[in-house]
């Protein structure tokens, strides 16, 4: 079943222009898309392709100029609905600092079901469920800001979690992270998909498209392909014309098989592929 | 630069006052500080020392916390003190202590009564700060909003947004430390390219700050709309449903604490309100020193 869909979305930001008039930009133009329930899909593109403004459209952030969104049946576009679908829709945004409202980690998670009404009970069961998930429980009562980035970005997870959604939003989470805080958030994205959790993951950091099931590629706010990581991988062109290169490993990989090492083809993991290529060298 | 600016001065242990709830801790302060104007005598700072004394030491907070509280306004108690020597005139110039002629129109007297009003004050001021003092070093500034919200709740019938004032004083809390964060990168950034924060007068240092502030308040702005956002996704919708995951709930240790300053209090209204009225007693005025 298709959790949230896109129809011929168009979002235009008003502008500025220099001599005072008022103009517009384009966000996003003509975007159609359909993400199925329980996948992993990842979202990505250069700076200003309009992931972002993707992002804030499927909870209601940004309404479109045109066309509609779905999530799970509801239209963003009708006000009545908003509340349901970001019940739905947990975001979790790019820097961690500023999406943090308490000043204790517990009562930051605990801020989406308050809102909710949950009966006091329930919310400490799902703010100690969510810190559960993310492997944080033991920060409950710490004060967030002197977390490290990647727990920081856990918390804002949990924080989301808490409401219950069916899909989880990263919009760019893991941009401002070092290399292991990038890992911890992808690490506890992949486990929550593998309990049954849509996730979207937008990215610019092609390593972090390997593991997942669908990869949308946007340009100049226009989706400008769907597909397989392996897929996007082996369209070289598409990939030189959006900017973006595969993963290091990949691209390794196909230079040697174009050499006729015999190694895996599109293998993703730099681990795997030293293991192969050692088999190779010792083989002849 | 700025990093070892700790926001309030809360000093964590786990005694007996710090597991006060915040709520009575507020109210019982706010007695001190209406209950310490009411002290006129030296007696009555004897009584209030021994209460502030107990407090601290059973609050486990070191002394020299306390009195650091102090050091901010010192200038100031100063200031008001001496005012107060040269200021308070007695009733009979022949009972200066120092009775110097300037000019014709202007003389210098300093009278007994003078430097007695000026002790006490000084007394009341450097007690009223400590007392305040206590709250913050044994309350973290959550609890002390969720006090303040607790406390203001009444007022919602007179449709004072109660839940939105806590939430500000929460959100300005949360966002101290990053405050500070980026105020300290921007000055190194500004640093780098040779600014000169540390030498000129005054109004040339007041100048250099412009270069900070402007950023500080641009990424305000910034923070403030990513915050919102990050709040809507968040279901927010303001306090209309809206539940609460802490509990508040009073124990007989507030009461306890309730019923010790309650005794103080009594004791201080009482000495208060029988000046001069003793009676047979006439004796027990000295207390009124």
């Amino acid at each position: 079943m298709e959790i949230i869909k896109l129809d011929n979305v168009s979002f235009f930001y008003k502008a500025y222009n220099d001599d005072g008039t008022v103009g517009s930009a384009t966000g996003v133009e003509n975007v159609s898309l359909s993400i199925e329930e329980g996948t992993f899909c990842a979202l990505v593109g250069h700076n200003g392709c309009g992931k972002s403004t993707l992002a804030k459209l499927l909870n209601g952030l940004l309404l479109p100029t045109k066309g509609t969104v779905t999530v799970n049946g509801l239209e963003t576009s009708k006000k009545e609905n908003i509340f349901e679908i970001r019940k739905n829709i947990g975001m979790v945004f790019q820097n961690p600092d500023n999406q943090m409202v308490a000043s204790i980690v517990e009562e930051d998670v605990a801020f989406g079901p308050e809102n909710l009404g949950v009966p006091q009970p329930e919310i400490v069961e799902r703010v100690y469920g969510a810190l559960e998930q993310v492997g944080m429980s033991e920060y409950a009562k710490r004060s967030p800001h002197k977390l490290s980035g990647g727990q920081k970005q856990r918390i804002a997870i949990a924080g989301a979690l808490a409401i219950r959604p069916k899909v989880l939003v990263l919009d760019e989470s893991t941009a401002m992270l070092d290399p292991l805080g990038r890992r911890e958030v992808l690490d506890v994205a992949h486990k929550l998909n593998e309990q049954g959790m849509t996730v979207i993951l937008i990215t610019h950091f092609m390593e972090e498209v390997l593991d997942c099931d669908k990869v949308v590629v946007m340009n100049g706010g226009h989706v400008i392909k769907t597909g397989t990581p392996n897929e996007i991988f082996d369209d070289e062109q598409l990939l030189s014309d959006v900017g973006l290169n595969a993963p290091r490993a990949v691209q390794l990989a196909k230079k040697l098989s174009n050499f006729g090492f015999a190694v895996t083809e599109n293998q993703s993991d730099a681990g795997a592929l030293g293991g192969e290529v050692c088999q190779e060298l010792t083989k002849n | 630069m700025l990093r070892d600016v700790t926001f309030g001065q809360y000093y964590p242990a786990d005694s007996f006052v710090h597991k006060l709830d915040a709520r009575v801790k507020l109210v019982l302060t706010l007695l001190f500080m209406v209950g310490i104007f009411f002290v006129v005598s030296f007696m009555g700072f004897a009584f209030i020392t021994v209460y502030l004394l107990t407090v601290i030491l059973v609050s486990r907070v070191p002394l020299k916390s306390v009195l650091k509280s102090i050091k901010g306004i010192i200038f100031l108690l100063l200031l008001t003190s001496i005012l107060n020597v040269f200021f308070t005139k007695g009733d009979d110039p022949a009972l200066a202590l120092v009775y110097l002629k300037v000019t014709d129109r202007w003389t210098i007297e300093i009278y007994k009564e003078g430097l007695i009003f000026a002790a006490k004050m000084l007394l009341r001021l450097t007690y009223l700060v400590i007392g305040s003092s206590i709250l913050t070093l044994t309350t973290t500034p959550v609890d002390l909003t969720h006090a303040v919200e607790s406390l203001l709740k009444p007022l919602r019938i007179i449709h004072f947004p109660v839940h939105e004032f806590a939430l500000i004083m929460s959100l300005t809390l949360s966002f101290i430390p990053s405050l500070i964060e980026e105020t300290d990168r921007i000055i190194r950034a500004q640093k780098a390219r040779g600014a000169d924060f540390d030498t000129g007068g005054l109004v040339k240092r007041a100048k250099a700050f412009v270069p900070i502030l402007i950023p500080l308040l641009v990424g305000g702005f910034r923070r403030a709309e990513e915050l919102a956002n990050a709040m809507n996704s968040r279901c927010y919708e303001g306090a209309t449903k809206r539940t609460q995951m802490r509990v508040m709930k009073l124990s007989w240790r507030d009461l306890v604490a309730t019923l010790f300053a309650l005794v103080f209090m009594a004791a201080i209204f009482v000495l208060y309100g029988m000046r001069g009225q003793w009676g047979a007693l006439d004796f027990l005025n000295w207390l009124y020193f």
